[in-house]
């Protein structure tokens, strides 16, 4: 049904570190590839060598420009993948019960059996988590690798989302959220992790974990450049002697 | 949002037909024989070829059965359970009325009551999306019950009801617009919001991570529709409302007169919808810096 359970035995979610981001997008290219081959329908191209290639992500990799008044812009590279949220809208508003929330661990998940394609559930989720496969007309979503994480055939050490795995700088990582002793519960206490859109009541499981703030030169104007000495230059030789004569004539 | 011809005429021609039949169905038409059938067939027609429209816009249509299972948390799922009980149900008041069995109108009313709650679902199947904050709104299902009553009067109305009908939906279309405008704004959602990096300073997008559109963009980030929107507004009004009611009181209400001003009206209300869709901004779209 797709009513949603009033509590889940787990919280599993993700943890994505702002901070350490580097938007290399190789998360977003383990999900595709992890995803091409597992769990429901593999997630389909179109015109994959044409002019317009396009297809179905679980997981994209925005950047950000954050101007400040009074310092350089920053910028933020920001993984955006499915929330699994507590109050999911997408799960309350399917027609078919193919759109569910699991009990045991919280994982939003798709029936692609019981899907009839019509979309309302990708327009229903504000974090745009949820993309149509053109080629198999079901609605595909972040599974939270399912498919990996009780996969017993896997290397204890694969048994978390392909996105984690791979994520060269640690910024993403893996965890129960309903648990407060979990690690990812503490890193989001220690770093601050918030929601994203939280006034609209979705309550998401996934936390993110703000940049930290970086160090900033002091705007003194005898601090303005520490190579000021170095770029005064002066010219020996012939070229000195040119620089003296043209010098003189302006 | 995207204007898919599909959502417009399920959204169009349903709300129409069942306006049409709610009227039947409360026995606002004394026909009999073939004229009833007419009226009956009208709104049946329309009804039944919303619905198909619908059906069309599924990704795997053949399972579309299984939309009748979820009434307890989806307004998709009632809209359908509604949509089939309504033509079950007015069918031996239909029926009755053609033949001349007048026992059988008293399936009527709980048909028209029945077909009212289905144009209510299908409002709620928009306004019930908190992530497109226009169609977030009481004006919504208003807009659409509107539709359905000035459609249905258009047909079976006296001169009086009609005009009336299509004065009170301009009335709602123009508030409408009006309310739907700040609706965006009111709700204060930002990139800010979205990515909940505020404090760091004005934000913008530096790249979108791929470099051709994707569904999401397609489906809920339709910038093309709202460069036209003024002069679109005041078309779909004057089709919709003032041109079959200038047609309907210069014929006295006759069957012509009516027949062109419902013709004026349903492209009216295309109009009207297409713009529904295309002026509805989405929050998802924050996430591109584009509404």
């Amino acid at each position: 049904m797709t009513c949603l359970p009033s509590l889940t035995d787990k919280k599993l979610g993700l943890v994505i570190d702002l901070d350490t981001c580097v938007g290399c997008q190789a998360c977003v290219t383990a999900c595709k590839g992890w995803n091409d081959q597992g769990y429901g329908a593999p997630l389909s191209d179109q015109e994959a060598y044409g002019e317009a290639p396009n297809g179905v992500f679980l997981n994209r990799v925005h950047s950000y420009e954050a101007q400040p008044l009074d310092a350089p812009a920053q910028i933020v590279n920001f993984p955006r993948s499915c929330l699994h949220c507590d109050d999911a809208p997408c799960v309350t508003v399917c027609p078919t019960g193919a759109s569910y929330k699991r009990v045991e661990d919280g994982i939003v998940l798709v029936n692609e059996d019981a899907c009839i394609g019509c979309g309302l559930c990708a327009w229903a989720c504000p974090y745009g988590a949820r993309e149509m496969d053109a080629d198999a007309g079901v609605m595909k979503k972040c599974t939270l690798c399912v498919d990996r994480i009780y996969n017993e055939n896997l290397q204890p050490i694969d048994r978390e989302p392909a996105c984690v795995r791979t994520c060269p700088t640690g910024a993403r990582h893996f965890g129960d959220l309903g648990d407060p002793n979990s690690k990812v519960s503490q890193l989001v206490t220690a770093r601050g992790g918030y929601n994203l859109m939280p006034d609209l009541g979705t309550k998401p499981t996934n936390k993110y974990l703000p940049p930290r703030l970086k160090d900033r030169q002091s705007a003194r104007p005898d601090q303005a450049s520490l190579l000021a000495p170095l770029l005064d230059i002066e010219a020996k030789g012939f070229a000195g002697w040119l620089d003296r004569i043209l010098g003189k004539i302006s | 949002m995207n204007p898919a011809a599909s959502v417009i005429i399920f959204t169009v021609f349903s709300g129409f037909g069942f306006g049409l039949l709610a009227l039947l169905g409360f026995g606002c038409s004394g026909a009999q024989g073939w004229s009833a059938f007419f009226l009956w067939g009208l709104g049946y027609g329309f009804a039944v070829v919303g619905l198909l429209a619908s059906v069309t816009h599924l990704g795997n249509p053949q399972r579309a059965w299984r939309a009748f299972s979820q009434w307890k948390s989806s307004w998709l799922s009632r809209e359908g359970i509604g949509a089939l009980t309504t033509l079950f149900c007015l069918a031996p008041a239909a029926l009755g009325a053609i033949f001349g069995l007048p026992i059988w109108s008293v399936f009527g009313p709980i048909g028209g009551l029945l077909a009212v709650m289905t144009v209510f679902t299908t409002s709620m199947i928009y306004a019930q999306l908190q992530s497109v904050p226009r169609w977030n709104h009481a004006c919504v299902p208003l807009m659409f019950a509107s539709f359905m009553a000035a459609g249905g009067l258009i047909v079976l109305g006296q001169l009086g009801q009609a005009l009336m009908g299509l004065g009170l939906l301009a009335l709602v279309l123009i508030v409408g617009f009006w309310i739907g405008d700040s609706q965006f704004p009111a709700r204060a959602q930002t990139i800010a919001k979205a990515t909940g990096l505020g404090h760091m300073g004005a934000l913008r997008l530096f790249e979108a991570g791929h470099t051709s559109e994707n569904y999401l963009m397609r489906e809920m980030i339709y910038v093309v529709g709202r460069k036209h929107r003024m002069k679109l507004r005041v078309i779909a009004v004057v089709l919709a409302c003032f041109v079959p009611m200038l047609l309907i009181a210069a014929g006295q209400g006759g069957d012509i007169a009516r027949g062109l001003g419902l013709l004026s009206h349903l492209c009216g209300a295309c109009v009207a919808r297409w713009l529904f869709f295309a002026e509805a901004e989405h929050v998802v779209g924050l996430y591109y810096d584009q509404r």
